[in-house]
């Protein structure tokens, strides 16, 4: 079957966190149909009960991620044509998450990690003191720009080795949060974030896969930031501290 | 409708070029690692057993023990090479060219093991 067939044949992951298998649907070709408009079909005309997770379905919102054909991916924007193979597609919910039911995963263990990496901004003006200004010019605010435009959808931890070696790492999208709020010049948790992206289960873990990299659908390197990480946990090593 | 409960490919999000230069790092480090103990293990005869020393450098003037030397010395050069962008990777400014310093780690392995190769034969 060629992706100019009118019919897709789609496997779906259907189960639970004690198990499941795939099951294949025969869904309509159409053109410009992305892999969330195929599941969607699917649960609409031919299985009811299908459960899945979406929103804003423009790329924005980072809900609808699914392991598309093996790869982790925002299904809302990936186009069939792009992704299928001989008219096949075979959709699974995320790596290195628990199931909660078909293709939704559990992303509480994900989220937890942003916490513990840090993730949290800590202020140090409040309401009533002027806004921070900050040039976007300076190197250390062109460091959290460029990871800045994270949409949480997890792509990245589902496609990361290390996390599926090591469940308790804290992840390339963590990291990168973490890493972000590094070089925010107005936070001022640095030494306790510091010291929670050097721990056992922080930066250090990191193989350099870089599959973060290549799979985040935004173009993000959370590679990059872990590696400014390590160099800013080196440091403060050598001054003494984490 | 039909179910089957086969495991999606697992190459599917690891087949990149830095996956795989991460793979040929780790493969080479571990292939370096069961070479070593026969290296020193032939080392060691020149304090033991010199005239077995002067018998293995003989057999080693073989050619096809030549032939698997360039295998070595290319192993040699991509964990080298390999671990020397790590090293960059990690404590040198980001670059966004991580997959051109790949390739340039393995161009440069490959020239070290035909520079070595031409010189044996």
């Amino acid at each position: 079957m060629t992706q100019d067939a009118d019919t897709l044949t789609v496997e779906v992951w259907r189960g639970d966190a004690r198990g499941g298998g795939y099951v294949a649907y025969d869904v309509p070709r159409r053109e410009s149909q992305t892999v969330l408009d195929v599941v969607t079909w699917i649960q609409q005309n031919a299985e009811p009960a299908l459960a899945y997770r979406f929103a804003c379905r423009v790329g924005m919102c980072g809900s609808c991620a699914m392991t598309v054909n093996g790869a982790p991916r925002w299904t809302c924007r990936t186009h069939v044509r792009r992704v299928a193979k001989a008219g096949r597609l075979r959709i699974a919910p995320l790596r290195n998450l628990p199931v909660i039911r078909d293709l939704a995963a559990d992303l509480a263990p994900f989220f937890n990690k942003w916490t513990a990496a840090g993730g949290t901004f800590a202020p140090t003006a409040t309401r009533d003191d002027p806004p921070a200004e900050i040039s976007p010019e300076t190197p250390q605010r062109a460091a959290a720009d460029a990871g800045i435009e994270c949409i949480n959808c997890a792509v990245c931890y589902a496609a990361c080795d290390t996390v599926a070696m090591v469940p308790d790492y804290l992840g390339p999208a963590a990291l990168n949060r973490a890493w972000t709020l590094v070089n925010d010049a107005r936070d001022g948790g640095q030494a306790e974030r510091i010291a929670a992206v050097s721990g056992g289960n922080g930066c250090a873990n990191c193989h350099s896969h870089q599959s973060c990299a290549e799979l985040c659908p935004n173009g993000l390197s959370p590679t990059a930031a872990i590696a400014g990480l390590k160099r800013a946990a080196g440091r403060a090593w050598l001054r003494g501290g984490a | 409708m039909t179910a089957s409960s086969a495991a999606p490919p697992a190459w599917a999000h690891r087949g990149h070029p830095l996956w795989i230069a991460w793979l040929i790092h780790r493969l080479s480090g571990l292939a370096l690692a069961l070479f070593l103990p026969a290296h020193f293990l032939v080392l060691g005869l020149a304090l033991n057993d010199p005239a077995a020393l002067d018998g293995a450098l003989r057999w080693m003037d073989n050619p096809w023990v030549k032939a698997a030397e360039t295998g070595l010395v290319l192993l040699l050069g991509l964990h080298l090479f390999g671990g020397l962008r790590l090293l960059a990777l990690e404590f040198l400014p980001w670059s966004p060219r991580q997959k051109t310093w790949a390739a340039a780690a393995v161009a440069l392995a490959c020239a070290v093991s035909a520079g070595f190769l031409l010189s044996a034969v």
